[in-house]
């Protein structure tokens, strides 16, 4: 496969965003670069699908996130994410930091639905836009704010970040407060 | 679907707005974690796998 010398730097300058992502969508080191490795060899054989002068990073990010979801539905039986498997994975993982917060940072960001975690990941640490974030998951832009404010407020909730004045009253309380109104 | 603002009151299951250091906090972390990762570079086997496709590729051509 004769390679592009342009195309084979995009595609090792996005390796390592694109393990930090797998990682955080798989939760396992192993696991995330096979899916890398798997990503770099789709888009070798379907770079002629890409198109010159869009970003790269972007169209990689898709299909790493396109395989794993195709990979997720097949494995649905024996991997569970939301019951915990990928909470698991992660306790398992050697502590690289050290630092408590960071690492309870990990667990409270395992416990988030898939969706939203894909989405404050790609927004809040991949650097994309809110509309790549939307290209690459393939779904509205309103979507994925949508998900990212809730992953926020639920990290937030698990983390006990902010005190009362930070988060205000919740919808809730706000609506009995109208009406009660005190 | 999800709204992402609220137009009244009466809206419900709308998260609250969380505050701007809540959010920078939030956003510190999430990096933290990311960056970690990322500054492990392109490990050995992505940079071997490409030499490899690499190599075929120029085999092929010469």
């Amino acid at each position: 496969m004769p390679m592009d010398d342009s195309v084979r730097k995009a595609i090792l300058g996005a390796v390592p965003s694109l393990r930090a992502f797998a990682i955080s969508l798989c939760g396992n080191v192993d696991r995330a670069d096979d899916l890398v490795q798997e990503t770099v060899l789709r888009a070798l054989a379907n770079i002629d699908s890409f198109q010159p002068g869009t970003n790269m990073s972007a169209w990689l990010f898709t299909i790493l996130r396109n395989h794993f979801r195709s990979e997720y539905r097949k494995r649905r039986r024996e991997v569970e994410d939301t019951d915990g498997h990928y909470a698991d994975t992660l306790k398992s993982q050697p502590e690289q930091h050290g630092q408590v917060e960071l690492r309870e940072f990990r667990e409270a960001l395992a416990t988030l639905p898939a969706d939203q975690r894909e989405a404050l990941i790609l927004v809040g640490a991949s650097g994309f836009s809110y509309e790549e974030a939307a290209n690459i998951c393939g779904c509205a832009v309103g979507t994925i704010k949508s998900r990212v404010n809730r992953a926020r407020t639920r990290l937030a909730e698990l983390l006990s970040i902010g005190g009362v004045d930070d988060f205000g009253p919740d919808d809730q309380t706000r609506a009995v407060l109208a009406r009660g109104g005190v | 679907m999800e709204t992402a603002t609220t137009r009244n009151g009466k809206t419900t299951a709308k998260p609250a707005k969380l505050g701007r250091e809540v959010q920078a906090k939030l956003g510190q972390q999430l990096r933290a974690i990311y960056d970690d990762v990322v500054n492990q570079g392109v490990p050995d086997r992505f940079s071997e796998l490409l030499n490899r496709l690499d190599g075929n590729g120029n085999k092929d051509k010469h």
